[in-house]
């Protein structure tokens, strides 16, 4: 065989190894999507139409306010900025409480590192559905703080149904998505770096942000995609945790599925998903300039 | 001239290991002084200590006549070269270099004049706005040494620095730093394994093994007066001869009685005698002190590298004369070839060529990685 066959002999083995792959991928990932994009933009009668794109941005309801009024909202506009701040919040929470973990992890020895990795990922082969209930008899008003706030005859709190508790829920959840991406980048992280910059003048605040936060910055976006994404879908926790008051955008997907309105269960998870894919785009950008190049 | 550093009494254990044994080691003002052993022998430790990586067990480091035992590296007026260079990936060479100014909170055009001024003392001129992760070693090098210059620190220390670099590029990075050091007027503390890049950069060497200093002098010194075995076979080629002193400027080895230059042994005290390979000539069998059958024969370019069998022991010898295998020669010495040092805990080790090759030198060429590796 002459160099040139072997190396087509060579590519079309890599082809071959990569079919079941490209399969599975046209199957689950392509065709599904495909599908969501065609139930949105058409009617019961598969002809096509924008009303259901139209009717989330247009759709409205009545609420009474805080001080008794009522007033008139976009329903699905209003859900979909209720699930992003919540969303917003428990991220912000988790980066604020993972970095620094992350940070203590990977400068630990081996055997502890290990150790806190394991623990870190124990909850999460629980399920997610017991870990929710969990949260729920921990935060009731007759819940484990409440009885432990009043055996030590301090006054009760009322957590359970307000937004504070589905952002409990949220962090506990997925914390550990930004903890490991995080991790994983500061273990890799040569400690050389980090022993010249105290050696060019760095006080150990010094080093952490001019060389740890750039160099772990990879880490820090993906774990920011890793729980913004599915904070922001989530529907579980807030109808556990939030008694079903704090109705989120996965919410109303479900809802709309269960009524079977599947044409505007799609439109909802359609335009969710364009939203979500253009603010990972730009986020990419905006911190892709900042990654590389200095003044 | 002036102490910029002392090193007092230093010793220091990994996991109680003894890495450095009670050190003791002046580095004065201006000087290029290198480090010089194999893997493991604690150099490496010893520039950490300087650096303020490493705090040492017991005595103490002394820096312009103050103790500094405690202080951070970030507090001390010496700067560091890594092995790998360090080099921070998300900074573009200016920045790499700007560094340690930007922390200083130096104005900015008093930062862009002398990040300018370092590029050219480097010769880097014009890569201001490159990657560095994608600049060759020899580059990545450069910028590495201008960033630890640039805050003049009193003190440069260079970690086996052209480790990674080829042959060609060691050679020229070699000039290149002596250059940098004569313009600039800095202490430079070289740690290297490699014998010949010592002798040819510094004003003074220190010998190490086994976490001991075995010598200190100039590169002339220490080669031509090698204090004992260890010495002698890892600076250069040496024959390392059993013998017996008669008396001032007379020694015995392998049944003949040679002139020397040597003073001030006991009468008939055994001896290591050092014979360089090039120092020895080659004569005709009967005008030989002694003789002997050639056992191999390697061409190295400039001369051959023969191994001669004299009374059961190997010597080597330098020649451009040309000897074939099995022939027999004769050899004579020049009172100045011969050096006679004191019986040492390393002799017997050194100095035989009866199991030399080529290719098991090199097998025993310490990766430049080793140590740094080891202390992790």
């Amino acid at each position: 065989m002459s160099r040139a066959e072997k190396r087509q002999t060579a590519a079309a083995m890599q082809r071959a190894a990569l079919a079941p792959y490209t399969v599975w991928a046209v199957v689950f990932i392509v065709v599904p999507l495909f599908f969501i994009a065609y139930y949105a933009f058409t009617d019961d009668n598969f002809a096509f139409t924008t009303r259901h794109i139209v009717r989330f941005f247009t759709a409205t309801s009545e609420v009474v306010t805080d001080a008794g009024a009522v007033r008139e909202v976009r329903t699905y506009l209003l859900i979909f900025f209720r699930s992003l701040k919540l969303a917003v919040i428990s991220t912000i929470i988790c980066l604020l409480m993972g970095y620094p973990f992350a940070y203590l992890i990977s400068r630990a020895s081996d055997r502890a590192q290990k150790t806190m990795i394991t623990l870190i990922m124990v909850p999460m082969w629980m399920n997610f559905l017991i870990r929710t209930y969990a949260w729920m008899t921990i935060l009731q008003d007759t819940g484990l703080i409440n009885s432990l706030f009043g055996a030590l005859r301090l006054p009760t709190v009322h957590i359970i149904g307000t937004e504070g508790a589905v952002v409990i829920g949220m962090v506990y959840d997925y914390l550990p998505y930004m903890i490991l991406p995080i991790y994983s980048v500061m273990a890799k992280m040569d400690v050389k770096l980090l022993e010249a910059a105290r050696d060019l003048g760095c006080s150990s605040a010094g080093v952490l942000r001019r060389v740890v936060l750039p160099l772990s910055m990879p880490g820090v976006i993906s774990g920011i995609t890793m729980v913004l994404i599915p904070s922001i879908s989530t529907f579980y926790i807030s109808q556990k945790l939030g008694n079903g008051k704090f109705y989120l955008i996965g919410d109303a997907i479900e809802s709309q599925y269960a009524a079977n309105n599947l044409h505007f269960a799609a439109a909802i998870a359609f335009i969710f998903m364009v939203i979500l894919l253009a603010g990972m785009a730009l986020m990419r950008r905006l911190t892709g300039q900042r990654i590389y190049g200095g003044a | 001239m002036q102490k910029i550093i002392e090193l007092k009494n230093i010793t220091k254990s990994f996991d109680g290991e003894v890495v450095l044994d009670r050190i003791n080691l002046d580095i004065y003002d201006h000087e290029f002084l290198t480090l010089l052993g194999p893997s493991g022998c604690g150099k490496t430790t010893m520039l950490r200590l300087i650096g303020g990586f490493e705090t040492p067990d017991e005595g103490e480091i002394v820096f312009l006549g103050e103790t500094i035992n405690d202080v951070p590296p970030h507090k001390r007026n010496v700067n560091t070269v890594f092995q790998k260079y360090a080099l921070f990936p998300h900074l573009n060479v200016y920045e790499n270099i700007a560094f340690p100014l930007r922390e200083q909170k130096v104005a900015r055009d008093e930062i862009d004049r002398r990040v300018k001024e370092m590029l050219s003392l480097v010769a880097l001129n014009g890569f201001e706005k490159r990657n560095v992760t994608r600049l060759s070693g020899g580059q990545q090098q450069r910028v590495a040494i201008a960033r630890a210059l640039i805050s003049h620190p009193r003190v440069l220390l260079l970690d086996e620095p052209l480790g990674a670099l080829d042959l060609k590029l060691r050679k020229d990075m070699q000039t290149e730093l002596k250059r940098i050091q004569q313009t600039t007027g800095i202490t430079f503390v070289f740690v290297t394994h490699d014998q010949e890049e010592a002798l040819s950069m510094s004003d003074t060497i220190v010998v190490m093994d086994g976490g001991r200093i075995q010598q200190i002098g100039s590169s002339i010194d220490i080669y031509n007066e090698p204090v004992n075995a260890f010495v002698a076979d890892f600076i250069g080629e040496s024959n390392i001869i059993d013998g017996v002193m008669l008396e001032d400027r007379r020694v015995r080895m392998s049944g003949h009685t040679f002139d020397c230059l040597d003073t001030g042994f006991e009468r008939n005290e055994p001896v290591d005698v050092v014979v360089r390979p090039e120092d020895v000539d080659i004569v005709p069998p009967e005008c030989g002190m002694l003789r002997g059958v050639v056992t191999s024969v390697t061409f190295m370019g400039v001369h051959y590298e023969i191994i001669v069998d004299i009374n059961g022991f190997k010597w080597m010898i330098q020649t451009t004369d040309f000897v074939d295998v099995d022939e027999r020669i004769g050899i004579s010495l020049e009172p100045d070839a011969i050096h006679i040092m004191k019986k040492s805990e390393f002799s017997g080790m050194f100095g035989d060529y009866s199991s030399f090759s080529n290719e098991f030198d090199e097998l025993n060429e310490p990766s430049p990685d080793a140590e740094s590796e080891e202390r992790g």
